[in-house]
């Protein structure tokens, strides 16, 4: 634990920072619903509208050497990892100032510089990753903690409980953290689980567990520092279940069918940032000016980085086969077109 | 030196984790059982549980934290049991290992090395009989390797292992009791290129992996007839050696391709395509193809063996190519 809970509320430095990082992901996802609509990106946008506090609870806690494992509603936790959201944006631009220079897109952002794994887009499988990438440091006798973000809908998956079992029987430095939205796309927990308490399961495994408001970015915050310093002194994974709402469809394409409005609306009544900004307010630590201030340096930021993917420019198509295997500098032929036909041409 | 295709395997993973202490092997019963086809046995008392790590029954999950680990700096040798198991893995092995490259952007490649037994012949019905190395050819982002010789069983791994992207390699589980010999100084060898194992101008006969040794034998026999052949071990799948295939069939203007895997869609159809791509010209005769059957391979003998390339076929489809046309 640290300074940063007083009474249950932060200091107002520290409050502010969260406000200001959940602030910089709802902006960021609603630029990317603007642009979207405006067809400068495509492919499949899932957005993070709502579960803001998850991400930028749990961030809190990490470390630079620390590594994250995201799924492909990922590009809150690319941000508050520290991936510029000129980066990130270019990337759904395809372009070649994106942080996978057009290769991945929306779904697929990756960066070695925060150790962000991804961007993972099957349910379940960035969690054997995450396994391994823990294993990695356990045999290299290093003190980081790896933190795997998945849905609730991964823990029907069979990657989920193998990847459980690996690591609670290897004792790896995992954190497994459970964004439980309540629906796998259109599908409510109670339509696909038998057993809907999800960090009951996790417990099954031998491993600490406990659900956490996933709303409340105070509570997310301080139920990640308590796994992650568990984690990284050698305690073995961990798992937080993060009980949270997507206040947006599924996708671009989400009629919305399979839940009420009335319901969405309930929800968004706990919106996250404004639960904090009322606790803020309440507690005279944010002044209007400051709410407007803060408002002001968001918005430009995504107005820079909207600037810097616009004015980009597009991942040449010449560099398309780079990158299939790594480059080979002494192979005399570019990347991916390495086989020996004898007229010299890639195949296919 | 006398040795075996299993005893040079072990010993080119007794060399690898000698000389890197970032390797380790993980699989289905590596220690303590000593390995299914005994590979590594006695190494988990040589290099301890850590580095010798036995795993739950959980392909999808041990070769994904293999995937993670080689992402994490290790060099992970993961060995499944046998291809029929890795299809419990292809969403990693597919959806991760070929792909984090590429999507990244360049940014993180995969260094694990992925051993698997391939393969049929020895009654073990449909589900433990599969040949789907073809399959794996077919992925961009994997190096596919299929050992056939003593040579390559010692030297393929390390070779592999320096590799920056993922490789597997696929034993086929007929060949772990082959003998013979080996230099004592035997080590890593590329996994670049196609090898011509067999000089001959009539024909050439292009295999890798288990059907190498009948292979060998049809052409020794072809020679009786007067058919002189070429045998061409692919030994790397993908990426594919073609430059060596179209420089013999060149030279013989005719091709016959051996592969254990089904004819449709196979890697044979791969290289009978390049050929006819690439060589059209230089051939004097259709090019003749020996596969298994269509079929799930059965478990009674007589059918199994029935179904799979025999030293029969590989003569009378060598016979048909040379007879046929001018």
């Amino acid at each position: 634990m640290t300074t940063h809970t007083t009474q249950g509320i932060p200091d107002a430095d520290h409050a502010l920072h969260l406000l200001r990082q959940m602030l910089r992901v709802r902006r960021l996802e609603e630029k990317c619903i603007e642009l979207y609509s405006a067809a400068k990106i495509r492919g499949f946008l899932h957005v993070y509208i709502g579960e803001e506090a998850v991400a930028a609870g749990v961030m809190e806690a990490l470390e630079r050497e620390d590594a994250v494992v995201a799924t492909y509603r990922e590009h809150g936790h690319a941000l508050l990892r520290g991936v510029s959201a000129g980066a990130i944006l270019a990337e759904m631009y395809g372009h070649a100032e994106g942080c996978c220079r057009g290769r991945g897109g929306s779904m697929h952002l990756f960066d070695a510089a925060t150790r962000f794994y991804g961007g993972n887009a099957i349910v379940a499988g960035g969690l054997p990753l995450a396994v391994g990438l823990a294993l990695a440091d356990r045999m290299a006798g290093r003190q980081r903690v790896t933190v795997c973000f998945f849905g609730e809908g991964a823990v029907a998956e069979g990657e989920f409980h193998e990847s459980m079992n690996l690591a609670a029987l290897w004792q790896l430095p995992v954190l497994f953290c459970c964004e439980n939205n309540l629906y796998a796309m259109g599908t409510a927990l109670g339509r696909s689980e038998s057993q809907t308490d999800i960090a009951l399961k996790a417990a099954g495994y031998e491993m600490p567990a406990w659900a956490v408001d996933g709303m409340d970015v105070l509570a997310a915050e301080e139920a990640a520092r308590r796994a992650v310093d568990a984690v990284r002194s050698g305690g073995g994974p961990h798992f937080l279940e993060l009980r949270t709402y997507r206040f947006r469809a599924h996708s671009m394409f989400d009629p919305e069918l399979y839940r009420e409005k009335a319901e969405v609306a309930q929800w968004m009544e706990r919106d996250p940032i404004s639960l904090l900004r009322g606790t803020m307010q309440a507690a005279g630590q944010l002044a209007e000016k400051d709410w407007a201030a803060l408002q002001e340096d968001v918005d430009a930021e995504i107005s820079t980085a909207v600037g810097f993917a616009e004015n980009g420019t597009p991942e040449p198509v010449s560099e398309l086969s780079r990158f299939v295997y790594s480059d080979r500098p002494d192979d005399g032929s570019p990347g991916g077109q390495w086989e020996r036909d004898r007229k010299g041409g890639a195949a296919g | 030196m006398k040795t075996t295709y299993r005893e040079a395997m072990r010993a080119a993973l007794r060399d690898a984790m000698t000389r890197d202490e970032r390797v380790f092997l993980m699989g289905e019963d590596v220690g303590r059982y000593g390995g299914s086809f005994a590979v590594s046995l006695g190494l988990l008392e040589e290099f301890g549980p850590d580095r010798i790590r036995d795993t739950p029954l959980s392909e999808s999950g041990f070769v994904g934290a293999g995937i993670g680990a080689a992402l994490g700096g290790m060099r992970p040798v993961v060995e499944i049991m046998t291809v029929n198991f890795s299809l419990l893995a292809l969403d990693q092995i597919i959806n991760n290992a070929a792909t984090l490259l590429h999507m990244s952007g360049g940014q993180f490649n995969v260094p694990i090395v992925i051993r698997m037994t391939t393969g049929a012949g020895r009654q073990l019905g449909a589900q433990h009989s599969h040949s789907l190395e073809g399959w794996y050819a077919h992925i961009p982002g994997l190096r596919i390797l299929a050992p056939a010789t003593l040579a390559d069983a010692r030297g393929m791994l390390w070779t592999a292992l320096q590799d920056p992207d993922p490789v597997l390699i696929f034993e086929h589980g007929s060949l772990y009791n082959v003998a013979g010999e080996l230099d004592d100084d035997a080590g890593a060898v590329d996994i670049d290129r196609a090898t011509l194992l067999r000089h001959g101008d009539a024909i050439t006969l292009i295999t890798y992996g288990g059907t190498l040794p009948l292979v060998l034998e049809a052409a020794e026999q072809l020679d009786g007839e007067g058919i002189d052949a070429d045998v061409i071990d692919l030994r790397t799948l993908r990426p594919l050696d073609a430059h060596t295939v179209l420089d013999s069939v060149a030279r013989t203007h005719r091709a016959v391709v051996v592969d254990e895997g089904w004819r449709s869609g196979s890697i044979s159809a791969e290289i009978a395509a390049r050929i006819c791509e690439q060589a059209f010209f230089d051939l004097d005769a259709p090019v003749e193809r020996v596969c298994s059957l269509e079929v799930p391979v059965p478990y009674a003998k007589h059918l199994e063996q029935a179904a799979l390339p025999s030293v029969e076929r590989v003569m009378a489809a060598a016979r048909r190519a040379v007879g046929a046309g001018g």
